[in-house]
């Protein structure tokens, strides 16, 4: 990978860090509605899995779709009118924080119904299939999704049909507020695929480049005709299952992981392009790409309506 | 014009669909090698394979899960759901998605979907396999449903189904498979989805039906007619949109309507029109509006019980009597 291509995808995971502290602070003043997701801690698995996608490839996910909008290619702009609930946002006001898309970048939705997505998933892939577009279809969701029918029965589905889908579990170790193992007999998620005899692989979500590369390796598998993969990636959200208006502490969980665990502290791995971590001294901050200094001067001013200016600066 | 049975009208519209249209596919329960539980697919498979065609998994989430899909993304699946009991299976499906992607992106996707199911009482499958509950689904904006209640109408409906770019639960009666009737030959006759029918010319009182209560509407009245009664009988044939023009218009003659649906009264589509009557023509309001309708029980598996509880021809008759 050369440096451009990395700094754009460093670029692409601060673009998404730093919209969603906006976004914060803009449903705190009340100006954002409804419910709302954040993906800060899992930048690198959402920019990473896209970043391996093909042009023809799509993508679809579940409520926490901010990410994946920004990494799909939506202007931040587009994506923060619609949830100010503009018209000029991606989906004229009608959807909000939980429903963005953009038909233009293959990015079906932000599906705010737990694991819809997976169901719908097979679907998009089934068309690619049947029109023989050569397009596969990258489909996201959570530990806590993998619980409910729609999951199993479209993995299922995806396995009897060879349907070339990628269903991208995002294990960020909680679903709502309860730990993946309260609710989950099986609490290594890509077990579950075997069921369905479906391949499938882990990757380190706090590491970008093992999520673009295993993605890749997924995507080919599924070109090849040779059906649906599965990829568990290990990731953690920073954030609340959902924003709260309210003050309150970190939503109940650790902010850190057991010492038991296989990673034994969550928030020194942040999200990152490992291709310089053995150079990177501190994991406690962004390092810096390459050799280069942080992009900038880098500022996107954001319209999102007649009342509403905000902008997001790069800080060095 | 031939002289088929509903099952058989639908197996062409299907079937002329997709000689016309190369992305409408079939998916559902035994639809392919089977053709179909009612043999309403029956044939399909041999003539356009099974790319087209496909038998799925027990698995109603997925079967229109994976129609939505597919939906979005260019295919114009028709999607089989054995019975509409089981359509509670798919009804996020349904209703949170299917209903939802057009309005909620802003108008970005579309999703030509049909559902096809199957409704209604009267075959002793006892309580869970034989509920009519077809206005449920008619409660959400962004979907169609449509009940035919003739084969001629079963394909015109069924063919402009196909074509619309909106999602419709096209919902069958279990009872009437085998009801022959004319059927159009003509491989672009299409009935417009949301007209109503006026199924018999009357006087007297209004009766609105649809799907097989416009048969057993019908029975009534040609009874009544032997008493000098002449019942208007108006066939709704799709729930939503609701086209209840000509019941009004007939409504303003008779000043009296008795509405016969098969399922519960509480919130059923008998309360739905009376409701709109009165708003609409209430200064024309002679008798308070009658509903017929099922007895407010689970269906219960005994032949009589289930005939005491399901609405009969005397039930009509009675109705009727007792508005004028």
């Amino acid at each position: 990978m050369d440096k451009a291509e990395m700094l754009e995808l460093y670029r692409q995971m601060v673009l998404i860090r730093l919209f969603e502290e906006k976004c914060e602070e803009l449903y705190q003043k009340g100006k954002i509605g409804g419910f709302m997701h954040l993906y800060i801690g899992q930048e690198a698995t959402g920019v990473g899995a896209v970043a391996a996608r093909q042009p023809q490839d799509s993508l679809i996910t579940g409520y926490r779709d901010h990410g994946i909008a920004l990494a799909a290619g939506m202007s931040a702009r587009t994506a923060m009118a619609e949830m100010l609930g503009r018209v000029t946002g991606c989906a004229k006001g009608k959807g909000g924080s939980m429903h963005l898309a953009d038909i233009n970048l293959k990015f079906w939705g932000g599906h705010a119904i737990v694991g819809a997505q997976i169901a719908l998933a097979a679907g998009l892939a089934w068309a690619d299939q049947f029109r023989q577009t050569a397009g596969c279809t990258l489909c996201f969701f959570g530990d806590g999704a993998t619980n409910i029918s729609y999951f199993h029965e479209a993995l299922n589905l995806a396995a009897v049909w060879k349907l070339p889908v990628v269903f991208i579990c995002e294990n960020n170790k909680y679903g709502m507020w309860t730990p993946v193992e309260k609710v989950s007999a099986v609490t290594e998620i890509r077990r579950k695929a075997s069921a369905y005899a479906i391949p499938s692989d882990s990757a380190d979500g706090m590491d970008l480049l093992d999520v673009r590369a295993k993605t890749a390796a997924a995507l080919a598998h599924c070109r090849a005709g040779n059906g649906p993969y599965f990829l568990e990636v290990h990731t953690y959200r920073y954030r609340g299952a959902r924003t709260a208006r309210r003050k309150r502490s970190a939503s109940g969980r650790p902010r850190t992981r057991s010492a038991s665990s296989r990673r034994c502290c969550w928030i020194p791995a942040s999200p990152r392009p490992r291709s310089t971590a053995s150079t990177t001294k501190s994991r406690r901050s962004w390092p810096t790409p390459c050799s280069s200094p942080r992009p900038r001067p880098s500022r996107t001013t954001v319209k999102s309506g007649p009342t509403s200016t905000w902008r997001i600066e790069w800080q060095s | 014009m031939a002289v088929l049975t509903i099952a058989k009208s639908i197996a062409q519209a299907i079937a002329e669909e997709m000689e016309r249209d190369p992305s409408v596919v079939v998916l559902g329960e035994e639809v392919a090698a089977a053709g179909g539980t009612y043999g309403a697919t029956s044939g399909l498979l041999d003539r356009f394979g099974e790319a087209r065609v496909k038998d799925t998994p027990i698995s109603e989430g997925i079967i229109v899960g994976a129609a939505v899909g597919a939906a979005m993304n260019g295919l114009r699946p028709v999607a089989e759901i054995m019975g509409i009991n089981f359509a509670f299976l798919a009804m996020d499906m349904i209703v949170n998605h299917a209903a939802k992607v057009h309005s909620m992106f802003g108008g970005q996707f579309r999703c030509p979907l049909v559902v096809r199911t199957t409704s209604g009482g009267g075959r002793q499958l006892g309580a869970t396999h034989s509920q009519t509950v077809e206005h449920l689904f008619a409660h959400f904006p962004g979907l169609k449903v449509v009940c035919p209640s003739t084969p001629a109408d079963a394909k015109g409906l069924l063919k402009a189904a196909i074509r619309t770019d909106d999602p419709v639960m096209f919902v069958e009666q279990a009872t009437m498979y085998s009801l022959r009737g004319e059927v159009p030959d003509d491989k672009d006759f299409l009935i417009p989805i949301g007209k109503s029918d006026v199924k018999r010319r009357g006087r007297h009182v209004t009766v609105v039906a649809y799907s097989n209560m416009v048969e057993i509407s019908l029975k009534a009245a040609t009874e009544l007619a032997k008493d000098g009664i002449e019942c208007e009988v108006i066939d709704l044939r799709s729930l939503r949109p609701l086209d209840l023009d000509p019941v009004f218009e007939s409504f303003k003659q008779t000043n009296r309507a008795v509405v016969v649906e098969e399922s519960w009264p509480t919130y059923g589509v008998g309360a739905e029109v009376a409701t709109r009557l009165y708003e609409e023509c209430f200064d024309y309001v002679d008798a308070p509006i009658q509903r017929v309708a099922q007895k407010e029980v689970p269906l219960p598996y005994a032949a009589n019980l289930e005939r005491a509880a399901l609405p009969q021809v005397a039930d009509v008759v009675r109705a009727v009597k007792a508005v004028l």
